[in-house]
This record gives structure tokens, C-alpha cells and sequence, in this order.
């Protein structure tokens, strides 16, 4: 039998299992993605797709089971900034004083010194990362006067910015304009060449089955895992989503 | 007598001066107002109004007990102070209690116990100068201390301006990039609690939270941007002790109490008169009259 090599999977998570307080939130997950894979987190509000992000960036402990990133523990994938995270809307203050460029150089702290006093290097990279989703003219917008799309893209431009290999995206699409929508397909796909992978939670079944190589739907634990093709069966959407029918997302038709 | 002799702006300012102790509160307190406004940016941002209200409050036993055995009453109220956020995450963990409920109750108690204290220890502790504060009456040894406190908590806040703004505005991003954020919360409540040390002498135990918070607030309405927001802050903190010391010292008021007052009212003027963000939109205003 030919042993597993791990440094295969850019995510491996095995029998994951969070409870904060007792109550669990998350249990016997597994998920496993190489590069250059896009896969979609699919679930109800409170289905545990936030609790896999924290757990995959290691802001919650896990109770139970492992997780590697390129083969290594979180805590190794943290300094070596191998994960980004692009928050949901709602997770981060708008009124916050603060302007892009300050927030895309956020992307590159965990490289710098004590101080971080960004090197020429830095400074190239925001720029390059702030050209990527087209906010040059907003360079020292503070992010309260930005639109909910302009926002999103600032956040994805931290992440590029941060030169990360894994970006795990928290409701990319909620909440922003047709624009943005189209910009961060099209990023999608760069990043999909570039070998990136990408974990992205979303409501809408549509973006998933557009951009999305695999599917992971979770309600609590993992219900169905695989190809998009394969595990978005209305049988196993109506298990996620507690017994709703898949009519009711997405119309009669599909 | 009074009266007459502030009729000129020159004599209203320099007047104080000729005193030694005013020339000593003002400096105090301005230092004070200083390392405060620095740190109120932080509290503001991270919505911790009630933490410094509580940490604050619950400084009074260790006050009081490092009176009682001669240590410096620094060391008591910072062990006080970071004791009661132990105890207020210890509480929140192991039971259903919501957290405002938690913070509510320990410096409450512990604030009691300070009063209890007060009352059983027989000592010189002159318990109105520690609710109220006396800047006017600050001892020699409480001088160096407040340097001393002030500059560590400036050189700190200086050191981890950068991580501790990552940490008000996105700590999972903090976390994900390998930033310790253990440590910065811990750094920030040690902030905090120092802070609260070196303020309650200028305004008293019942008002430093308005320190830690007013100045913070009003800079929150006048600008965009931290660095700048945290300009205004210790400007605006520096201002209000000046202004406050000033009015007590003619008026012959509690000086802790116009210090806020100065606080708040200043802010009041940024919650009216704000360009962007005040209730008159003076911005708006005046882009209407040009045209």
C-alpha cells in the first residue's frame, strides 16, 4: 500500500473537532486541498464555516484531530505567512480610522521587523497588490468612504499583498457590486495559475458551481465532500441545509 | 480679589505659575492627560470603555493596601488592576454569565473592598484625594513614580503602535500572520492598568475612566486617520487638564471634576461642530457657502 505523502496537500485537516465553552461547534472534519484547488464551504449561519476558518488559521484551538499546511503545523504556517484571510464584511469595523494603503501594508507585518517599518520591498508589494484590484485612485481613501465592493477588494489586496500560498475567503461575494464580482472571478483564476488555493464559504450555489473544483458542505461536520460535480446533489444539499429542498436555493430548474 | 485680578488674560495664565504646587499639577497632569490620550486612541477603537471603567475602579484596594504596608501605590493598583481582568476572563469561561454582567460585578466588589478597606485600616489614607484626586497635593515620591509609569507606558505604546492597531482593527489577520496576540491583549490591559495608576492621582478612581475614554472619543470625530487621531487625542487630554486646573484654581473647584468637565466639554464641541462627523456637518456648511 502506497503511503500518503503529506507534503502533497496544501490543507489537511483530520478529524477536526471545536467546542467553545462545551458546546460544539465543529466536529470530525477533514478536508484535504493541493494546489492550485478552489473549493467552496458550504453551510447553513452557524454550520461551523467560520469555526474552520479560525481553526485553519489558528484563531480557535482545536479539541480534537490535526492540521497541517504544507505538511507543517498552523503555528509554523503563521510565521511562515503561508495563509491569508479575507474577512466577511460584517467581521471588521468600516468606521475603523483607517485608509487602504495602511490596510493593505497590514498583508505584510508578519514579515517585517518589530517595528514594522516596511522595506522598499513592502512598499512595491501593496502597490502592486492595490494595481491588482484596481483601487489605485483610493490609495489614502479612508475605508469608511469606500463602497462594500471597494472594501472587499481592499482586503483581497492585503491578502495578495501578503504573497500568501492559501486564501481562505469568508462570503467574497456578499454584498458588493457587479465590478468587484467580475474582478474577483477573473482573480480566481489568475490565482488558480499561480498555484494558489483557495477556500472560499459562500451562500449563493451559483458561484459555486462556476468557480469552485470542489465542494465541502458542512452542517456542524462534514456532509458531503468532493467534486462540484459529484456532491452537489439535491439529496445532499437538502441534508446541509437541514431539510430545505435545493428548489427553494436555486430555483425549479436545477 | 480674584475677581479683578484675571480681568487680563496675562495675569488669569501667569499667576498660577508664581505657585509651586500649580506649576507641579500642571505638569503632572499634563504628562498624565498625555499618557492617557495616547492610550484612549486604543480603548476607543477597541471598544473597551467598560474595561477601563472596571480595571480603574478596581485599582482602589490595591491603593489602599500598599498605603497600609508603605509599598509604592503603584505596585498595589497594578496588581489590582490586572488581577480583576483575570478574574473577569476566569468568570466569563466557566459560567453562562454575560460578560458586561461579569464586569459589572468584579469591580464593583472590588471597589467595595477598597471602601471596606479604607474604613478598617487605621492610617493617614486621605480616602477622598484617591476617589477624587489632588493634583494639587501630589507627594515627591508620587512624582517619580508618574515619570517613571508614564514613560514606560509611552515607550510600550510606541514600540506596538503598529501591532496593537492590527490588534483593535482585524486580530484574526494579526493571528494568521504569526502575530502574537496573546501578548498584545496582555500588553494592552497592562497599558491600561498603568495608565489608571497614574490617572487616578490627577482626576481620582471615579473619573479616570473619563481619561482613558473622552479624549479618545473626541479625536474619533475630528479625523480619519489613527496617527493623526492619536495627535488629537493627547492634545485635546493635555488641553482639558490645563483648562481644568486653571478653572479650579480661580473658581476654587474640585480639580479632578473640572478636568472632565473640560473633557466633556470639549468633546461636546467635536460632537457639534465635527466637519465631517459632527451634528452641524461645518464641512458641508462652509462647501455650500464657497459656492
Amino acid at each position: 500500500m502506497e503511503s500518503i505523502n503529506y507534503q502533497n496537500f496544501r490543507i489537511d485537516a483530520e478529524n477536526i473537532c471545536v467546542d467553545y465553552n462545551g458546546k460544539v461547534a465543529l466536529y470530525d472534519a477533514n478536508l484535504r486541498l493541493k494546489s492550485g484547488q478552489i473549493c467552496g464551504l458550504v453551510g447553513m449561519n452557524g454550520a461551523g464555516k467560520t469555526t474552520f476558518f479560525n481553526a485553519l488559521t489558528g484563531f480557535v484551538n482545536i479539541s480534537k484531530g490535526k492540521i497541517r499546511i504544507n505538511g507543517e503545523s498552523v503555528r509554523s504556517a503563521q510565521k511562515d505567512q503561508t495563509i491569508a484571510y479575507v474577512p466577511q464584511s460584517e467581521g471588521i469595523d468600516s468606521q475603523f480610522p483607517i485608509n487602504v494603503w495602511d490596510v493593505v501594508m497590514m498583508g505584510r507585518y508578519g514579515s517585517m521587523n518589530i517595528f514594522r517599518c516596511p522595506r522598499e520591498s513592502d512598499v512595491q508589494a501593496v502597490k502592486d497588490a492595490i494595481e491588482r484590484v484596481d483601487l489605485t485612485d483610493h490609495i489614502s481613501t479612508p475605508i469608511g468612504n469606500l463602497s462594500g465592493g471597494q472594501r472587499k477588494r481592499t482586503f483581497l489586496a492585503r491578502a495578495i499583498a501578503q504573497r500568501a500560498s492559501i486564501l481562505l475567503l469568508d462570503e467574497p461575494f456578499s454584498g458588493v457590486d457587479i465590478r468587484t464580482e467580475k474582478l474577483i472571478s477573473e482573480l480566481f483564476i489568475q490565482f488558480k495559475n499561480e498555484g494558489k488555493t483557495i477556500l472560499l464559504s459562500t451562500h449563493d450555489m451559483i458561484h459555486v458551481r462556476e468557480f469552485c473544483d470542489l465542494v465541502l458542505l458542512i452542517n456542524k461536520t462534514v456532509v458531503a465532500y468532493g467534486e462540484t460535480s459529484e456532491v452537489f446533489t439535491p439529496e445532499n444539499i437538502t441534508t446541509t441545509f437541514g431539510g430545505i429542498s435545493p428548489d427553494f436555493l436555486f430555483g425549479p430548474e436545477s | 480679589m480674584e475677581l479683578c485680578s484675571f480681568l487680563t488674560l496675562d495675569s488669569f495664565i501667569t499667576d498660577p505659575l508664581t505657585h509651586g504646587f500649580m506649576r507641579k499639577a500642571l505638569l503632572m497632569s499634563s504628562l498624565v492627560a498625555a499618557v492617557c490620550g495616547f492610550l484612549s486612541s486604543y480603548l476607543t477603537l477597541k471598544g473597551w470603555a467598560l474595561m477601563g471603567d472596571a480595571v480603574s475602579h478596581s485599582v482602589m484596594p490595591g491603593v489602599v493596601v500598599a498605603y497600609a504596608l508603605g509599598l509604592p501605590f503603584s505596585l498595589g493598583a497594578f496588581i489590582f488592576g490586572v488581577g480583576s481582568v483575570a478574574l473577569i476572563g476566569f468568570i466569563k469561561q466557566k459560567s453562562r454569565v454575560k460578560e458586561d454582567t461579569v464586569i459589572g460585578l468584579v469591580f464593583t466588589g472590588f471597589f467595595a473592598l477598597g471602601i471596606v478597606l479604607v474604613s478598617k485600616i487605621k492610617s493617614n489614607i486621605d480616602l477622598h484625594s484617591i476617589l477624587f484626586g489632588s493634583p494639587l497635593g501630589i507627594s515627591l515620591s508620587d512624582v517619580k513614580q508618574t515619570i517613571f509609569i508614564s514613560l514606560l507606558v509611552v515607550i510600550l505604546l510606541s514600540i506596538f503602535r503598529k501591532d496593537l492597531m492590527l490588534y483593535c482593527f482585524d486580530p484574526r489577520h494579526a493571528k494568521t500572520v504569526g502575530i502574537n496576540v496573546f501578548f498584545l491583549h496582555y500588553l494592552l490591559l497592562t497599558c491600561l492598568s498603568l495608565a489608571a495608576v497614574v490617572g487616578l492621582q490627577s482626576v481620582g478612581i471615579i473619573l479616570v475612566v473619563a481619561m482613558l475614554i473622552t479624549p479618545g472619543a473626541t479625536a474619533y470625530l475630528l479625523t480619519d486617520e489613527f496617527d493623526k487621531m492619536t495627535v488629537i487625542s493627547v492634545l485635546s487630554a493635555i488641553i482639558s487638564s490645563l483648562i481644568g486646573i486653571y478653572i479650579s484654581f480661580w473658581f476654587d473647584l474640585e480639580t479632578g471634576g473640572s478636568i472632565v468637565l473640560a473633557q466633556t466639554f470639549i468633546f461636546l464641541f467635536a460632537f457639534l461642530f465635527a466637519p465631517r462627523y459632527g451634528i452641524f456637518k461645518l464641512k458641508k456648511f462652509f462647501a455650500g457657502y464657497k459656492r
